[in-house]
């Protein structure tokens, strides 16, 4: 399951999609909008996708994981739109025969995720001031952007 | 030929629309449509080294060739180095 969407995420969605028999362990990831940026009040953010290659990307990093750990369960999906304080703006969710490469995994695929997904984000603070951010981009003179 | 450009984020505020064709020469390549937007945005170049281009959903460089019907997007970083 790679989605990009613009209604609340449910966690036992990537949850239930990675389920598996022979999986010992799921290691799920909720990624929530904060109150601050380095001390700087957040009103509230505003998530904007390529939706297409986001979700071929998705893909991409599960494949990745699969050559890595040999996993095939990994379910991911980002929400986009605008997203109060506390709200799940991500949710991740890999399934693994053990924990240590669900753990291990887990965490490449939110890496990955911010590197090569085109997703960017709008916080606009509660003073007035906003920001663009795309995090962790990876630029034209690193050619490994895919 | 005749593509499709998709801005975003910042882009998308600069240039203050989603998407547009453009009619490029044969033979064009993604530079090629930079150079067609500094006319809008004089300033673009100064982001060549950190703008990320997509065609047909796969990162592109400022060479890969076009082809008619593509779809090419821009892909601003971190903005805080964008003035808008």
């Amino acid at each position: 399951m790679f989605k990009i969407t613009n209604q609340p995420i449910a966690p036992e969605d990537v949850i239930h999609a990675v389920k598996a028999e022979n999986a010992g362990a799921i290691v799920p990831f909720l990624g929530i909008v904060r109150d601050n940026t380095g001390g700087r009040k957040v009103s509230y953010l505003e998530y904007e996708a390529y939706p297409q290659m986001a979700e071929m990307k998705m893909g991409e990093i599960a494949r990745e994981i699969f050559e890595k750990w040999g996993l095939d369960r990994v379910a991911m999906i980002h929400r986009i739109g605008r997203l109060k304080i506390g709200e799940i703006s991500v949710a991740v969710a890999i399934a693994a025969p053990h924990r240590k490469d669900g753990f291990e995994a887990c965490k490449y695929a939110m890496d990955r995720l911010k590197q090569i997904v085109p997703i960017w984000k709008r916080e606009v603070w509660e003073d007035g001031g906003e920001t663009w951010v795309k995090p962790d981009p990876v630029y034209f003179n690193q050619k490994t952007a895919t | 030929m005749k593509v499709k450009v998709k801005y975003f984020a910042v882009c998308r505020e600069m240039f203050n629309r989603d998407e547009e064709e453009m009619e490029l020469p044969d033979g064009a390549v993604l530079m090629d449509v930079l150079k067609r937007l500094e006319r809008e945005w004089p300033e673009i170049p100064e982001y060549y080294e950190v703008m990320q281009m997509s065609v047909n959903w796969e990162y592109a460089t400022e060479q890969t060739e076009l082809s008619d019907g593509d779809e090419v997007a821009l892909i601003p970083p971190v903005t805080g180095g964008i003035d808008v």
